[in-house]
């Protein structure tokens, strides 16, 4: 699905990933996150890379929102007991922090898995904006937390929407029939994007 | 492929054991949850089966005829088959109801694998030592007669049932078959696997045939050291550690590539 696709991210740097649906934008951040391997070819990773933000299928429903929490951090290796009201704070789950994931509406879900993600201090995010859905309030927290208070970091930012990487990103490239393009301004590629989608109108998303 | 610079081994030890910890707490807890007995129900499990099954012997008595006290001879056999039965039970599903954790990089299959392993290794061993001792203590079971080899007999049926759990494990991935045939052959196995019978009971033609089962030798082991004279044994250590190596590779060889093919 994805042919020649190759690029480079220093520490800091934010790069946007415009694409269709179908184009393989889901594939390239299973690639990036480590969760599948490349047919051909190598992935060189200098600093510490996120799993795909706000996945929440890594949720066992059995278990509360702080074992997840444990569990996250042992993985990693970090310890959880500072990042405990961090994460109570921007879930604001009150007691059902405690209470097992699977009596969470899909709103609490949500915010637990960001605010998991948030948990662990990466050096690169990977962000595949199709999968942060809630409401506006949250997505601005979602904003000041990723692209404020953690703005010296690199973002791998894959999404539909050119106005989020134009405010965020330095460089774009696009994700087509394959291959990834780049461009040298966020404008290039969002012009180049709307040029696809036009020749090629997709079905509209809710 | 991945070129990273090289981790040494200790460090990724490390990182393996951390993972397979987190793992460990995440499995304890969402199987057994925090009701009731809670944790206790992993060793609580095995006991039970152990004693329903300990109970129809005696109260069947097929071995009257024999010297060994019923109650040893039904706790040895079948806390020998759960161990390897319900490792290779349990991983079948291990890796479908695991998926999801593989996007944490550090998190490998073999490590959900050998999480899965070790829990029901440890609760059939515990259940194992709780229910030897609460019967020895009731006068219902003697003193191994040499705690060595019962030992060696132990580690040995858990080494084939680790291996035989990878096996399973790994297979699942490449085709659901093997789960759909693994639990009739989990049956069928079971009555012939030495856990109801001593070898010497057979006669000499059948005995070569049960004999290349490695899980009979391991019961074989255990009960000699458990009963020592007063039974009359037939195993081959050689010939079970060679089954149970030749398992673990074949298994592990098996798990790396399905570490390759996992989708979600």
């Amino acid at each position: 699905m994805l042919r020649d696709v190759s690029f480079q991210l220093e520490r800091g740097e934010n790069i946007g990933i415009l694409g269709r649906n179908g184009a393989g934008k889901s594939t390239l951040i299973r690639l990036m996150s480590g969760a599948e391997r490349p047919t051909s070819g190598r992935i060189i990773r200098g600093m510490s890379v996120s799993w795909p933000l706000a996945f929440g299928g890594a949720f066992q429903s059995h278990l509360t929102g702080l074992d997840n929490l444990k569990f996250v951090c042992r993985i990693y290796g970090v310890d959880y007991r500072p990042i405990v009201p961090f994460v109570e704070e921007f879930t604001e789950l009150g007691i059902y922090f405690r209470e097992p994931v699977m009596r969470y509406s899909s709103g609490m879900m949500t915010r637990l898995a960001f605010a998991l993600s948030m948990a662990i201090e990466f050096d690169c995010f990977l962000i595949d904006e199709a999968m942060v859905v809630g409401d506006v309030r949250f997505h601005e927290r979602c904003h000041v937390e990723l692209f404020h208070k953690r703005k010296d970091r690199a973002f791998i930012l894959v999404t539909h929407d050119a106005n989020v990487i134009r405010l965020y990103c330095k460089k774009a490239s696009v994700l087509h029939e394959g291959k990834l393009l780049q461009f040298p301004s966020v404008d290039a590629a969002y012009d180049f994007y709307q040029a696809t989608m036009v020749a090629h109108p997709e079905p509209v998303e809710l | 492929m991945e070129t990273t610079p090289a981790t040494s081994l200790l460090r990724s030890l490390t990182i393996q054991l951390r993972v397979i910890h987190a793992l460990l707490m995440r499995e304890i807890i969402t199987r057994f949850g925090r009701e009731n007995l809670g944790v206790l129900w992993f060793v609580g499990e095995p006991m039970l089966f152990t004693l329903g099954v300990a109970t129809l012997w005696t109260l069947i008595r097929q071995h009257s005829e024999s010297s060994i006290p019923i109650v040893a001879f039904a706790v040895t056999g079948y806390s020998s088959v759960l161990m390897w039965r319900n490792s290779a039970n349990r991983s079948s599903s291990a890796i479908a109801q695991n998926t999801q954790l593989l996007f944490h990089r550090n998190v490998r299959v073999i490590d959900v694998l050998l999480t899965r392993i070790l829990v029901e290794v440890c609760g059939a061993t515990a259940s194992f030592v709780a229910l030897a001792s609460l019967f020895t203590y009731v006068g219902w079971m003697p003193y191994p007669d040499d705690l060595l080899g019962v030992l060696l007999g132990w580690v040995m049926l858990a080494w084939f049932g680790a291996s035989l759990a990878l096996l399973i494990g790994a297979g699942t991935a490449f085709s659901d078959l093997v789960e759909r045939l693994w639990h009739p052959l989990a049956y069928i196995l079971f009555p012939i696997s030495g856990a109801a019978f001593m070898v010497a009971w057979l006669p000499t033609g059948l005995q070569k045939v049960v004999l290349l089962l490695p899980m009979v030798h391991g019961i074989e082991m255990l009960r000699e050291g458990y009963f020592g004279d007063v039974v009359q044994t037939h195993y081959s250590v050689a010939y079970m550690a060679t089954c149970n190596l030749v398992m673990s590779l074949l298994g592990l060889y098996l798990l790396r590539q399905a570490g390759r093919r996992v989708e979600f």
